[in-house]
């Protein structure tokens, strides 16, 4: 993927492609997100993760604004997101995104599932959009099961076929919202295969997970939440070692020993 | 003891049961759209479609057909001249009475077709918004198929209703099978015998439109 152009010159020579400044989220009385400052650089994986109603998901969630925020602002490639609307729409297209229930369309076949955006958001003709859905479906291990229905197949399937719709979009970076967390576990790995091939071919990744072999394995940063806050941020060895934090501290106690 | 039924040629039994099939099918189609459009506005983030739908709806369904179908004739014909394109009364009856039918049963279609949107799991628009579509992209390729889908149940009870609902035109002329049955009723000795033959008729249109519908629904079923 050749990305860098000459038009983007600005975004390209910071390289920060998303960029979160003081962000806050209510819902309801709930603080979810408190005055969030992240800066994702091009090419960087970045692994998100926290307790249960740490705000994470929901963080994910701004970036492609499925969440609206109260205030703060959010750019992308140098642009703030748009209001709802074709903009918006436009902006979307090109921010993948992949969600703890696949959603797949569950009238559509694997097939059209992942030729749908490039015809009707990218208008490639039908014939390229198919060719480059087979390809994709073929990189993500499924291309046997194109002309099938999502239900017909397995989780980890249908979720490596919602990246493989994601990645028909030629996106400029990919939001993974809990991936796995769906899935049995002798499904995990497939998916995160899936993932650590994309995180070495280069694609910005933007990982909410509570898989942490898949984080020190493909992360180049760990993000820590808790409470709507982004309590430490540190590379993986430095932080699965020697966590500065005591939440995290906690948090890691909690889940590494057993 | 059938001898009468052919005592009448303007319009024959057939005749006039084939207005109530044109009544139907042409009103069904219509109150299909509308309903649909009614269904869209009720969901769309625009607050003025909204409310303008939901105040339809709400107005419309709490109306009884029959002051619908006088309305259209005595109000705006007769008070509005709108004469739906004819003059001859024929036609503008039938028209009309297709405009009162469609207005009133699109206030069904598109409740219906809103508790079929409300099946289809909010993930499903999460995910066509975010590979780009626009609202309406979404609603047509993504929500309002699988709507559909759900809802060919409670739609084909709307037809049936539709069918046996078009005898309220006979309250402004129109010459379908319920005024060709008052009619019979009021030149003939046999009236129970006149019922049970309309009553046949309407069974023979509705009964297999219901197992059809109900065979497709089965087909057509979304797999999750």
């Amino acid at each position: 993927m050749t990305e860098v152009s000459v038009a983007k010159v600005d975004a390209a020579a910071t390289g920060d492609l998303v960029v979160l400044k003081n962000v806050d989220k209510h819902f309801g009385a709930l603080h979810v997100l408190q005055d969030i400052d992240l800066t994702i650089t091009r090419g960087e994986v970045v692994v998100v993760i926290g307790p249960s109603g740490s705000g994470k998901s929901t963080l994910c969630r701004t970036i492609n604004r499925l969440e609206t925020i109260d205030s703060g602002t959010i750019t992308i490639d140098g642009k703030p997101l748009p209001q709802e609307g074709k903009e918006l729409a436009r902006l979307r297209a090109d921010v993948g995104m992949v969600f703890q229930s696949f959603n797949l369309f569950a009238h559509k076949t694997v097939l059209e599932n992942v030729m749908l955006g490039q015809i009707k958001v990218r208008k490639a003709d039908k014939k390229k959009a198919e060719e480059k859905a087979r390809s994709l479906l073929d990189r993500v291990g499924v291309a046997s099961q194109a002309e099938k229905y999502p239900a017909q197949l397995s989780g980890g399937q249908q979720q490596r076929v919602a990246i493989a719709r994601a990645l028909a979009m030629d996106p400029k970076v990919m939001l993974f919202d809990e991936p796995t967390s769906a899935l049995d576990p002798e499904m995990i790995n497939e998916v995160l295969e899936v993932m650590q091939q994309l995180a070495r071919d280069g694609m910005t990744m933007i990982v909410v997970t509570h898989e942490m072999g898949f984080a020190r394995s493909a992360a180049n940063r760990v993000v820590f939440m808790a409470d709507g806050k982004i309590v430490e941020e540190a590379v993986p060895d430095q932080f699965f070692s020697n966590p500065r934090s005591d939440r995290a501290k906690d948090f890691l106690s909690k889940i590494l020993h057993h | 003891m059938f001898d009468f039924l052919s005592d009448y040629d303007d319009p024959t039994l057939l005749g006039a049961f084939w207005v109530t099939i044109k009544l139907t099918l042409f009103s069904g189609v219509g109150s299909l759209v509308w309903g649909t459009l009614l269904a869209a506005m009720r969901v769309s983030p625009v607050p003025l479609m909204r409310g303008f739908a939901t105040v339809y709806v709400n107005v419309v369904r709490n109306i009884p057909l029959t002051v619908i179908i006088l309305f259209t004739s005595l109000g705006l014909a007769d008070i509005f001249g709108v004469t739906m394109g004819s003059d001859i009364f024929k036609t503008r009856d039938f028209r009309l009475a297709v405009l009162g039918l469609v207005a009133y049963t699109a206030a069904f279609v598109c409740e219906a077709i809103r508790s079929g949107i409300n099946t289809v799991p909010l993930g499903q628009a999460e995910a066509a918004r975010a590979i780009g579509l626009n609202f309406t992209q979404t609603l047509r390729l993504i929500v309002l198929p699988q709507a559909f889908r759900a809802v060919i149940g409670p739609l084909a009870n709307v037809l049936i209703a539709l069918t046996k609902n078009t005898t309220v035109a006979a309250a402004i002329g129109v010459a379908e099978a319920a005024l060709l049955m008052k009619e019979m009723i009021e030149n003939e000795a046999q009236t129970v015998l006149i019922a049970a033959v309309f009553a046949f008729g309407f069974v023979v249109l509705t009964l297999p439109t219901g197992l059809f519908l109900g065979w497709l629904s089965k087909r057509l079923a979304v797999k999750r």
